[in-house]
C-alpha cells in the first residue's frame, strides 16, 4: 500500500519537451513510473522518447487515460498550468515549477476548492511510492520499497537528507512526498497525515517541517487528535533570522510568529518525537519505529 | 522588494488613494523649498529608510517655520537612525520626505495582506492606530477587524462595510474611506504586493481620509511582470553581499558567524545552518544555490562566501536532485581555480551522479576535507574554525 500514487498511475508531464522536464521524464521512466504522454503547447504531435506530445492536458488525458499531471512549467505560466489539469479533471497534479507569484497561487487554491484533484507543491520535488512510481526530481536510489514510514516535508533536500538517513538505517518508506516551501500550496500536513494514518502499511510518519506559517501547529493540533502511529518531527530553522525570507517565499519568521521554537514545542506537546539535529534523525527513527 | 514611503505614496497617488501633500529632499535647501511650496505651516520631515519605528529614533520631526524644516533636515539627512527594526547597527538616512501637517481626528491601522492559511487578500483594520500592530493584537485582540477578500471575486462593497462598520467610521467618511479600501486592493492585487499597510491611517477634522504613512512591500517572485517597480529599489538598502548575489538569482543572507556555507534548497540550507550552531560554531550565512543551479552560479555563489572577510571555513553539503553533483564539483572545482582559496573547505555530496562528482573533486588536486555525513560535516568545520 501507498498513500496517493502506485504502479497503477498514469503520468503525463506538463513542459515535458523543455531541459528539466525531459532529464526528469527520463528519470522516471527509468524508475519505472508509466509516463503515457507529455504536453507542449504547439509541440503537439511530436513525441519525446517515444512518449506522446499533445498541445492540451485534456486531449492528452482522453487520448491516453492519463490521471496524474507533474508540472515544470516556468514560474509565469505555471497558475495557467495547474488550472488546465484541474479543467481537464486529473486527479493528481504535482507542481515542481519554483517562483509562482503569491497571488497566482491563491486564485488557483480557490478553483481547486471547488475540484475534484489533489494538488501536491508547488515548489516542490514531488511524490514518489518507492519500488512503484516516482512522480517528481527527488534522487531516486536513496529510498527504500516497502515501507514501514511515511515521510512528508515542506524541503526538497532536506526530504532527501532525511529519507537518506531512513535507509542507512534499513526503514524504508511507503510514500514520500514533498508538499513545498510555497507559503500558499495545495496538499497540507494534515492530508497526508490522514492518509498515513489510515494507510495500513504505513506504521510510523516522518515530519519535517521549517520555520513561517502556522502549518506545523496545525498539524501538531491534528496528531494530537487523529494520529494514532508514532510521528518523529524535525524543524529547520532555529538559527534564521526574523523578517528575512529564507530562500523558500513561505520560510519567514514574521512578527514574532512562525519561529522554529514554537513549531517544536507545539509538535512535543503532540507527543511527537521531535528531533534537533538533522544529523541524529535517522538513529532516532531506528529507536522510534517498529521493526 | 520594499520601497521607501515616499515612493508608496507615489503609487497610492497614481491609484487616488488620499496622501498629504509633500516631496523628498536629499537636502536641507530642498526641504526649505518644498515647505515654501506647500506654503503653511507646520510641516512634518519624515527620514527615509525601509525600516519603521522611524518616530521614536528622532527621525520624524514637526517644523513650524522653514528656519526649522532646515534644521530637521540637516539633522535628520546623514544621521544613523536606529530603530527596533534596523537592528542595533541603524540606517544612514540619505533623504527626507517634507508634507504638509494635518489636523488629526483619528488615528487609524489599515494593512492588507495575503493570507496564507485561506489563500485570500485579508484586510486589517483596528481603531488603535499609531500604534505597534502586534502590540494591539496581543494586548487587545478586540480591537482588530480581520476581513478575508477571495482573489476571484476582488473587492465587494460588503467587504468595505465589515471594515468602515467594525471601526465605527462616521456616516459622513464611509463613503470615502470605502473609495480609498476599493482603490488599496487593486494597488494590493495591480502590482503583486505582500504588504501594504497605512500607520496611521487618519480621519481629519474636516472628515477627510488620509494616508500619512505607506509601507509596500511586493512579491519577489511576481517582479517579472512589473520591471517598472524595479526602478524603485533602493541598493543602499540591502547588504552589499545580499545585493552581490541577488545578481546571480543566489538566495543568500549574510549572517554574523564564521562558518561559510553553500548548500542546495532551502530547508536544507537552514538545517545546515542549525547543525554548524549545534556542532558549537555560527554560520557567517545562509546561502542556497538552488535547484536550478549550473556550475557557473555555484562558482559565483563561492565567490561570494570568500568576499565575507569573518568567514574561516566553509562547508559545502549538497544532496544532489535537480542539482547533480558533477555540476556542483565541477563549479567548486572552476572557482577554486579562479578565486584564491584561503580558507579550509569541507565537502559533503550525495545525491544523483555522485560518483562522477566525487571522482572530480579527488582529481582536480584540491585541499579539502570530505565528510561522510551530516554529523561529521557540522562537526569536522565546527573542530576547524575553533583551532
Amino acid at each position: 500500500m501507498s498513500i496517493f500514487v502506485n504502479s497503477d498511475t498514469r503520468l503525463l508531464v506538463q513542459g515535458i519537451t523543455g531541459k528539466e522536464g525531459q532529464f526528469h521524464t527520463r528519470q522516471c521512466v527509468a524508475y519505472g513510473t508509466q509516463v503515457v504522454a507529455g504536453v507542449t503547447p504547439g509541440k503537439g504531435g511530436s513525441d519525446m522518447d517515444g512518449i506522446p506530445v499533445f498541445n492540451g492536458v485534456l486531449e492528452a488525458a482522453e487520448k491516453t487515460r492519463a490521471n496524474c499531471s507533474m508540472i515544470f512549467v516556468p514560474p509565469p505560466f505555471a497558475a495557467d498550468a495547474i488550472m488546465e489539469s484541474i479543467d481537464a479533471g486529473i486527479e493528481l497534479i504535482v507542481a515542481i515549477t519554483e517562483g509562482i507569484p503569491v497571488l497566482d497561487m491563491m486564485k488557483v487554491k480557490q478553483v481547486l476548492a471547488g475540484s475534484g484533484s489533489r494538488l501536491i507543491g508547488p515548489n516542490c520535488p514531488g511524490i514518489i511510492t518507492p519500488g512503484q512510481a516516482k512522480i517528481g526530481i527527488m534522487p531516486a536510489p536513496i529510498h527504500k520499497p516497502g515501507g514501514p514510514v511515511g515521510v512528508v516535508s515542506r524541503s526538497g533536500t532536506l526530504t532527501y537528507e532525511v529519507v537518506f538517513q531512513l535507509t542507512g538505517q534499513g526503514i524504508g518508506q511507503t510514500t514520500c512526498i514533498g508538499i513545498g516551501g510555497d507559503p500558499v500550496n495545495g496538499t497540507n500536513f494534515i492530508d497526508c497525515l490522514a492518509a498515513f494514518e489510515s494507510d495500513p502499511e504505513t506504521k510510523g510518519i516522518v515530519m519535517v517541517g521549517e520555520i513561517g506559517g502556522n502549518a506545523e501547529e496545525d498539524a501538531a493540533a491534528f496528531i494530537k487528535e487523529n494520529v494514532t502511529k508514532p510521528v518523529v518531527g524535525f524543524i529547520a530553522g532555529l538559527t534564521a533570522p526574523p523578517g528575512r525570507r529564507m530562500g523558500h517565499a513561505g520560510a519567514i519568521i514574521s512578527g514574532g510568529s512562525g519561529t522554529a521554537a514554537a513549531k517544536i514545542e507545539a509538535l512535543k506537546q503532540a507527543g511527537v518525537h521531535v528531533c534537533e539535529n538533522l544529523g541524529y534523525i535517522g538513529e532516532m527513527c531506528a529507536d522510534v519505529f517498529p521493526t | 522588494m520594499k520601497i521607501h514611503e515616499f515612493q508608496a505614496k507615489q503609487i497610492f497617488r497614481k491609484y487616488k488613494v488620499p496622501t498629504p501633500e509633500g516631496s523628498v529632499a536629499t537636502d536641507p535647501e530642498k526641504a526649505a523649498q518644498i515647505a515654501a511650496n506647500l506654503g503653511d505651516f507646520p510641516v512634518v520631515v519624515k527620514a527615509q529608510i525601509h525600516a519603521g519605528g522611524r518616530g521614536k529614533g528622532g527621525g520624524v520631526q514637526l517644523a513650524h517655520s522653514l528656519d526649522e524644516v532646515k534644521s530637521h533636515a540637516g539633522r535628520i539627512i546623514g544621521m544613523n537612525l536606529v530603530t527596533h527594526q534596523t537592528g542595533p547597527e541603524g540606517r544612514t538616512v540619505k533623504q527626507v520626505l517634507v508634507e504638509a501637517g494635518v489636523n488629526i481626528d483619528k488615528e487609524l491601522y489599515l494593512s492588507l495582506i495575503p493570507d496564507r492559511e485561506t489563500a485570500s487578500i485579508m484586510v486589517i483594520a483596528s481603531e488603535a492606530g499609531g500604534m505597534d500592530i502586534e502590540t494591539v493584537a496581543a494586548e487587545t485582540p478586540e480591537k482588530i477587524i480581520r476581513v478575508h477578500i477571495n482573489p476571484l471575486t476582488g473587492i465587494q462593497p460588503f467587504h468595505s462595510r465589515k471594515v468602515c462598520f467594525g471601526l465605527n467610521l462616521a456616516p459622513e467618511v464611509i463613503k470615502e474611506f470605502s473609495f480609498m479600501l476599493k482603490q488599496l486592493y487593486q494597488l494590493f492585487v495591480e502590482n503583486d504586493c505582500s504588504l501594504v499597510e497605512i500607520n496611521p491611517l487618519v480621519i481629519t477634522k474636516e472628515n477627510k481620509v488620509l494616508a500619512i504613512d505607506a509601507k509596500m512591500d511586493f512579491d519577489d517572485n511576481a517582479m517579472f511582470r512589473h520591471k517598472d517597480l524595479l526602478a524603485f529599489r533602493d541598493l543602499d538598502e540591502e547588504d552589499p553581499l545580499d545585493v552581490e548575489a541577488s545578481k546571480y538569482n543566489l538566495n543568500y543572507i549574510n549572517l554574523d558567524g564564521t562558518v561559510g556555507n553553500m548548500v542546495n534548497g532551502a530547508g536544507l540550507a537552514m538545517a545546515v545552518m542549525d547543525t554548524i550552531k549545534l556542532a558549537g560554531a555560527e554560520p557567517a550565512n545562509f546561502l542556497d544555490v538552488g535547484g536550478g543551479a549550473t556550475a557557473e552560479m555555484v562558482e559565483n555563489g563561492f565567490k561570494i562566501i570568500l568576499s565575507d572577510d569573518k568567514v574561516k571555513a566553509i562547508l559545502i553539503n549538497i544532496f544532489g536532485g535537480i542539482l547533480r553533483c558533477d555540476i556542483l564539483a565541477q563549479g567548486v572545482v572552476e572557482a577554486a581555480r579562479n578565486t584564491e582559496i584561503k580558507v579550509p573547505l569541507v565537502v559533503r555530496m550525495e545525491g544523483t551522479n555522485v560518483e562522477e562528482g566525487r571522482r572530480i573533486l579527488a582529481e582536480s588536486g584540491l585541499e579539502l576535507f570530505t565528510a561522510e555525513d551530516m554529523k561529521s560535516a557540522g562537526d569536522i568545520v565546527a573542530r576547524i574554525v575553533a583551532e
